[in-house]
């Protein structure tokens, strides 16, 4: 097991590595540059070079990108030209935004979707049934994009809850109550489609289960149904959900982008958008860094929980 | 049952798509200045005849209108090379009503169903072929090369692709003519897809390679391109075809996401994304024009559709096991 874990922490942290240094490169490659973007198209040739000369960019790029590695190795993740403020000071609170969001979601579905997949799963046919698995339909031909454009119109028509506008004026500083009441539209948005496919995933694997004959032997005993499927049942067919885990948090990160540019979501998404149209090389990195820090945590949590739940996958 | 209403839907917009000339009242871009967010027109039975009834503007500022059941203008059907059209060229037939800058929103959803479908379709295929010969030839040929090729779809499929997608296209110039966006958005698309069809094709090939008919192959001397194309490609058809039709829904959402947040096709181009980029310029706008949304209802059922097709039939791997 600690060697698995050790392998699976190398990898972790190639990942964060080679995603930030690359998306670091590909902005510093791309035509344009941040003194473009930030001087505008009218700027006099001297201005830019001065622009240039004060961010480095003049340098050749393996230069670049060995200071910036060097800075990197001290903690410091250079400043952001767009916004003129140190990298390292404009991303924890997007990035803990985002994870927020990402976490809420993934609770959210997670409790939703994986009981009914264990209701459907266990009862063949029945209005119960088909109405759940009908809703889980739905719900999965509705990408996150679709399903917040739905909740933000519904918000809009109906003014039951905010749309956009976090931390708003009329509530400096904040508070939980304002969070929680804009994290609902953007959560649901995301946690919705995710629930649904928990439930289609869990409702194959348990029908799976329960047919296996250790269920039928333990039902045979006595044991009342109720608790069959819901202890022993549930737990030997949990390891389909847990195996996408993992990749389900690039679909989170995925789906919380159209979501956080849809309902105003000010996380780490809209974040990279602005710094890329800028071509703000830095900023693009840090972004793409926590993004892959996050990536790289839930890609190791969800190898180790698989591990835990099958031995088999250790080799 | 579910399938054929799937597959159904699927076919219906291919279809439309298609016909969208004959089917769409007006072209993507013609605009009727004097309805700007102006309602759908409905028509209605009066006599014998469909007719619609002309919107008159109430408020300007607000763009309200208010409809004139004073007049009825007949429909003409099989003229000027449309399905449909209004007989008087000042009231136009809008099924959907009118953008913000006038525009037919059911003409330019047609249109937008052949941009966002063919791109669907053809980055699917790219995909296909790209990952279809990356996983064939590490399957076949196993060592490092294998290795490597498998290594590198890891890595991509734990990436999140619409952040990789974005990164890709924004790195590009921001204006390009909209066929080279088609050209650059599949391309974009088919890297980021084409791992999930390598893997499979790889697992099937490695599996049907040591089988008799492959190992047969091989003493009667068929090159190893041969046997590959000719015999264990062959074996994954039936992964390859699910799985086309799961990407296809992922990289429609994928171009409208992009279109979205401006960095899809250029403005004149109609597809679902730069429709709901339009629809989206704030909040309020959709909120009271609802019809506006209507590229994203079109999304809906064709993802629906594609989804409904597969039901059962998840994954292609059952061989396997």
């Amino acid at each position: 097991m600690t060697a698995y874990i050790v392998r699976r922490l190398a990898f972790a942290l190639f990942l964060v590595v080679a995603v930030s240094s690359a998306s670091l490169v590909l902005a510093e490659i791309a035509p344009g540059d941040a003194s473009l973007a930030r001087l505008g198209p009218t700027a006099s040739r001297q201005a830019m070079e001065r622009a240039r000369e004060r961010y480095g960019l003049n340098r050749p790029l393996a230069v670049q990108y060995g200071d910036w590695l060097l800075h990197v190795l001290r903690l410091d993740f250079g400043t952001s030209m767009l916004y003129d403020r140190p990298v390292s000071e404009l991303i924890p609170e997007r990035a803990a935004n985002t994870a927020i969001l990402a976490i809420t979601a993934l609770v959210f579905a997670t409790f939703v979707g994986l009981p009914l997949g264990v209701v459907t799963g266990t009862r063949r046919g029945g209005l119960l049934t088909n109405a759940i698995r009908g809703g889980s339909i739905v719900l999965l031909s509705m990408p996150p994009l679709l399903t917040s454009l739905f909740l933000v119109f519904l918000a809009a028509r109906t003014g039951w809850l905010p749309i956009g506008g976090m931390r708003s004026a009329t509530t400096a500083g904040g508070g939980v109550l304002d969070v929680l009441q804009h994290l609902l539209v953007p959560a649901a948005a995301i946690g919705l489609p995710l629930a649904a496919m928990f439930e289609r995933l869990q409702s194959q694997a348990i029908a799976e289960t329960i047919a296996e004959p250790f269920v039928i032997a333990t039902l045979a005993r006595g044991v009342p149904r109720r608790r069959v499927i819901w202890r022993d049942a549930l737990k030997a067919s949990l390891r389909p959900v847990a195996a996408v885990y993992g990749l389900v948090v690039g679909t989170l990160l995925s789906g919380s982008f159209a979501v956080e540019v849809i309902t105003a979501w000010p996380g780490i998404g809209r974040l990279m958008l602005d710094a890329l149209s800028a071509r703000d090389v830095y900023l693009v990195a840090g972004c793409a860094g926590v993004g892959s820090v996050f990536l790289a945590c839930a890609t190791l949590l969800s190898d180790v929980a698989l591990a835990y739940v099958d031995p088999r996958v250790r080799e | 049952m579910m399938r054929r209403i799937g597959i159904a839907l699927v076919v219906a917009w291919a279809l439309a798509a298609a016909s969208a000339p004959v089917l769409a009242p007006y072209s993507a871009d013609t605009r009727f200045a004097a309805l700007l967010n102006a309602p759908p027109t409905v028509p209605h039975l009066s006599g014998a005849r469909l007719t619609i009834q002309p919107w008159r503007l109430v408020s300007r500022l607000e763009q309200q209108y208010d409809r004139d059941s004073s007049r009825e203008i007949a429909l003409r059907w099989f003229a000027h090379g449309h399905l449909v059209e209004s007989s008087d060229p000042a009231v136009p037939l809008t099924l959907l009503g009118t953008d913000s800058f006038g525009r037919d929103v059911f003409s330019r959803m047609l249109f937008g169903a052949r941009t966002s479908l063919s791109l669907g379709l053809v980055s699917a295929i790219g995909a296909v072929v790209i990952g279809a010969l990356a996983g064939g030839v590490a399957g076949y040929l196993g060592g490092p090369l294998d290795d490597v090729l498998m290594r590198t779809s890891d890595f991509v499929m734990v990436l999140p692709a619409m952040y990789v997608a974005l990164a890709l296209r924004s790195v590009m110039p921001l204006v390009l003519p909209a066929s080279t966006v088609f050209v650059l958005l599949s391309a974009i698309f088919a890297i980021v897809g084409a791992p999930f069809i390598a893997r499979g094709v790889r697992a099937i090939v490695r599996s049907e390679r040591t089988l008799d008919y492959a190992v047969a192959a091989q003493a009667l001397g068929a090159s190893g391109p041969r046997i590959l194309f000719r015999h264990l490609l062959p074996a994954a058809f039936g992964f390859i075809a699910i799985q086309l039709t799961l990407l296809v829904p992922g990289f429609i959402v994928a171009e409208a996401t992009l279109s979205f947040v401006g960095l899809g096709f250029p403005n004149p181009i109609a597809s679902w994304g730069t429709m709901l980029h339009d629809a989206s310029a704030n909040v309020r706008v959709f909120a009271d024009f609802p019809w506006l949304l209507s590229p994203a209802a079109a999304m809906f059922l064709v993802v629906l559709g594609l989804n409904l097709a597969l039901e059962g039939r998840r994954t292609g791997l059952e061989s396997l096991r």
